[in-house]
């Protein structure tokens, strides 16, 4: 029962970054691929039905782990305190930029949202990135099943321990190349004119970069953490996954390529979700992983709620779980098309 | 220890008494946007439907500041109440999780179809995605609830070898008999929120002789509704919320009174200071014999005072907890007075000339914020010095590795944070209400709820 609840954090993990992971990178191309107002429109007519939905994946997922794995939220969040809160601080910078720039028309006030929006959006992959670098690498977990980490100590993942050293700062600037990629191709996909053509480019680019990233990552984990590999090549699951988005990637290049838009974005869907599947196949049953003593890490065993409260979850959480799906797909199909340049009203003109 | 709890107590009681700022406002306007486009579709007449899109955007602005302040609320369980989380998880975290997945969802998905599909869907999946609104709403509240029962009145779990609780009876917790009551007065507290909303807008415009017909309609609306939602809120809900506490936690119920001795034909205080270094009440005007008939339904009833009981049991804030309960209670009164004149005077068609009682009603939109606010204080206060009743004090609750240092930095940039969002929703509410409604004619030529800039 602990690894269906496993497995169920984790996809729902891999659901919201995929999901909110397009918006994410929508956002932080936001001032480079939309120059003109109702340009900036389009774009946020484009991921304005789905950002909060997506967002609620987040939430969920939170749900998630209070529900199964109580000791692993308690502690990762308490650990990984200021590094979440302003995590916080950002989403609600993010949300509220969308909604409050429609309501006034004018220059200083729409650019002031308009840049608080992808400052926000620039910001918070590199925070989420950072925090699952923590996760890979390892953190200050205590006997008792607690830590504490600072924003920074050395800088060096093999020193004092911060929740901010090279390495997952690697993994954030990975989480933001991918997720700005990702938002990309849906902004080609979703778009009509300039817009469509600049993300087509910013896409061409970001591809190039989060291959780059990626391989200096691998090497990096390589490097710290010399079990990793090898349990990823002994675990089925894990390896599969890894050729899944490493043809996944490849494929949405090519697709791309062919503009084919909606191919393209998919594929680049799939390649999260292969990476951080693979991540998870590799890892489990560890959540929270102790740098010092791996046999005191938080894991899906010894870190769960009881039995009665995992057995409960799993007969009414599938149902929501469908519902979830069913609401995301009407919303797609509701709002399927293109958004073309003149169909920003919504966001504050017409 | 007790140094950083303080800041996360603070921090927490912030932070969520900003959030519910706002969901008491979308769910009470949830209600009456159905109410509105409901009689739209009823009479055919356009100006319900005007109305409806009027407050359906005042709604949209809310609900974003609800959603980005909620987002916080459930990580905070984790990051400033981690021990909590750990040791009570296997209960909470089911309706915590239910929440998400089941009104959540709802919520953000139908929300998009309310605020941007007025014109691709029609108008009766319009009206359909504002009733799966009102339910996904109201339904977040009913978890939240739960989850607040549970640390009210814990029922429906087992306490595990390692000092855990565990869900053992699922329906028993989420059918806490407590939540039930609770949520029928929260919601009806909460559509007084919209309803004094409503109303007030309605009765600016008439001031100002603006927007004819839809002010007429919010006015109506809101008069109407606010007084209904009134009445419930003090009977039978409130009642029922009385007496909940006087048998479940009749220390609370002493110390909300300000009651230290105990005794039969119990008063209760209209006015007075809790003088808790000399243990009574300062300056007390009382009605004779009412809190027993209130808690007991027996005027005769022996109420027990706070002397009675251990003083490691009493609330923490006994002051915070009276001086809550009684404005609750104080403005519960006059919001059914000044709804029933307003009702009667409308029935009798005068309410429009009334230029002082609508006056009265602009300016009285703030105190069911005020009041919800401070029954929240009550209840929360209430509580002390328990964070799960009989079971789990406060003190062993917040996380262990979190210093105030951490807090009170996060604090301030709450604070910061909130102050600058939360003027700047006021700043924009006032700029829609001075553009009012936008009209069918206009609407449909160049979308739903489009701010109608020339
Ligand atoms: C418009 C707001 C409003 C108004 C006018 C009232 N209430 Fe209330 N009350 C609330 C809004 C509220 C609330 C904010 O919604 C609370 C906090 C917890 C809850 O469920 O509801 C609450 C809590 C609350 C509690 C505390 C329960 C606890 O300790 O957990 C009691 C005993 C009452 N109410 C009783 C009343 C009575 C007898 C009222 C008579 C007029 C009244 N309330 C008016
Ligand atoms: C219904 C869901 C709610 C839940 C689950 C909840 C939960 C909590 C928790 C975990 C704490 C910290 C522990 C403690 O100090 O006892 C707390 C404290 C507090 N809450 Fe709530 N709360 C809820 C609603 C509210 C609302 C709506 C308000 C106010 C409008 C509120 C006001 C406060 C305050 C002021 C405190 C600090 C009290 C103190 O001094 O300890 N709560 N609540
Ligand atoms: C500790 C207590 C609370 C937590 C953890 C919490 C959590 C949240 C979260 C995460 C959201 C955002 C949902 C989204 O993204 O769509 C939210 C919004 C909302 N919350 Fe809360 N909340 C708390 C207290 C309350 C209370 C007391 C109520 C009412 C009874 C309430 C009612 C709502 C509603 C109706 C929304 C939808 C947005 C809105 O209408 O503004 N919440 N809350």
């Amino acid at each position: 029962m602990q690894t269906t609840w496993f497995t169920l954090a984790a996809l729902m993990l891999a659901v919201y970054v995929v999901l909110d992971g397009f918006d994410f990178g929508a956002g932080a191309l936001h001032l480079w691929v939309a120059r003109t107002d109702s340009e900036r429109r389009q774009v946020l007519a484009a991921i304005g039905p789905f950002w909060d939905g997506n967002e609620v994946w987040l939430v969920a997922g939170g749900g998630v782990l209070f529900l199964a794995f109580p000791r692993v939220l308690a502690s990762g969040l308490s650990g990984f305190y200021l590094g979440v809160i302003m995590l916080l601080w950002v989403l609600i910078l993010r949300g509220i930029a969308i909604e409050f720039r429609s309501h006034l028309e004018d220059r200083m006030w729409r650019m002031f949202w308009d840049t608080t929006f992808a400052g926000a959006s620039l910001l918070a992959p590199v925070l989420f990135g950072a925090v699952f670098g923590n996760l890979v690498r390892g953190v200050p977990l205590q006997a008792d099943g607690w830590f504490a980490l600072s924003l920074f100590e050395s800088w060096s993942p093999r020193g004092a321990l911060g929740l901010l050293d090279w390495y997952t700062i690697a993994a954030g600037l990975l989480a933001l190349a991918a997720t700005a990629h990702h938002g990309a191709l849906f902004l080609a996909w979703k778009t009509d004119g300039p817009v469509r053509d600049r993300s087509q480019r910013a896409a061409e680019r970001l591809f190039v970069a989060v291959v780059l990233l990626w391989l200096v990552l691998t090497a990096l984990t390589a490097g710290l953490r010399p079990d990793f590999f090898p349990t990823l090549a002994a675990r089925p699951l894990a390896w599969m996954a890894t050729a899944v988005f490493v043809v996944a990637l490849a494929a949405s290049a090519a697709a791309r390529h062919r503009a084919r838009d909606l191919a393209a974005f998919v594929s680049s869907g799939v390649f999260l979700m292969g990476l951080l599947g693979a991540t998870a196949a590799t890892v489990f049953p560890v959540m929270i992983r102790s740098a010092s003593d791996p046999s005191m890490s938080l894991t899906a065993l010894n870190a769960s709620s009881g039995p009665a409260p995992l057995a409960y979850g799993l007969v009414w959480w599938p149902v929501g779980l469908v519902l979830a799906i069913v609401y995301v797909a009407v919303l797609f199909r509701l709002h399927r098309g293109r958004v073309g340049p003149a169909d920003g009203g919504e966001y504050g003109g017409g | 220890m007790s140094d950083s709890l303080f800041w996360h107590r603070l921090q927490f009681g912030f932070t969520i008494t900003f959030h519910y700022i706002f969901p008491q406002l979308t769910m009470g306007l949830a209600l009456l946007i159905v109410v509105l486009k409901g009689m739209g579709l009823r009479t055919g007449n356009s100006a319900w439907h005007d109305a409806a899109r009027f407050w359906t955007r005042l709604f949209g602005l809310s609900f974003a500041m609800g959603v980005v302040t909620g987002v916080p609320m459930e990580f905070q369980f984790g990051t400033n109440w981690g021990a909590f989380t750990a040791r009570t998880g296997g209960v909470i975290g089911q309706t915590l999780a239910m929440e998400g997945i089941f009104a959540f969802f709802l919520e953000s998905s139908f929300v998009a179809i309310l605020l941007w599909g007025e014109k691709r869907v029609g108008p009766r999946l319009h009206f359909a995605a504002a009733v799966a609104l009102l339910a996904g709403s109201w339904l977040s509240g009913y978890f939240i609830i739960v989850t607040n029962s549970f640390m009210q009145h814990p029922v429906g779990h087992a306490l595990a070898a390692d000092g855990t609780m565990q869900i053992a009876r699922l329906a028993e917790f989420v059918f806490n008999p407590w939540a039930v009551v609770q949520f029928f007065h929260n919601q009806a507290a909460a559509t007084v929120t919209g309803a004094f909303v409503v109303a007030a807008v309605g009765a600016w415009w008439t001031l100002r002789g603006e927007h004819a017909e839809v002010a007429q309609i919010s006015l109506r609306t809101g008069v109407v509704a606010g007084l209904v939602a009134s009445m419930l809120v003090a009977f039978p809900t409130g009642h029922a919320q009385g007496r909940m506490v006087a048998e479940h936690q009749p220390v609370t119920l002493a110390a909300m009174e300000g009651r230290f001795d105990s005794g039969p034909r119990a008063a209760m205080a209209l006015v007075g200071q809790p003088n808790v270094a000399e243990r009574k009440l300062d300056n007390p005007i009382e009605l004779p014999a009412i809190l027993s008939w209130i808690a007991y339904g027996d005027f005769s009833a022996n109420v027990r005072g706070l002397n009675s009981f251990d003083e490691r049991d009493w609330p923490t804030n006994i002051e915070l907890l009276y001086f809550g309960f009684h404005i609750m209670v104080g403005l519960g009164t006059l919001f059914i007075g000044l709804m029933a004149l307003a009702s009667f005077l409308l029935w009798r068609g005068q309410l429009a000339h009334q230029r002082w009682l609508l006056w009265a009603l602009t300016l009285a939109f703030p105190f069911p914020f005020i009041a919800n606010t401070a029954g929240w204080m009550a209840a929360e206060l209430g509580r002390q010095p328990w964070l799960v009743y009989g079971l789990m004090r406060t003190a062993e609750g917040g996380s262990p590795t979190v210093h105030s240092g951490a807090t009170v930095f996060t604090l301030l940039g709450f604070a910061g944070l909130y102050f600058v969002l939360g003027v700047t929703f006021l700043a924009l509410v006032a700029v829609e209400i001075g553009h009012g409604p936008r009209l069918s004619h206009v609407v449909s030529a160049s979308g739903a709820s489009t701010t109608h800039h020339a």
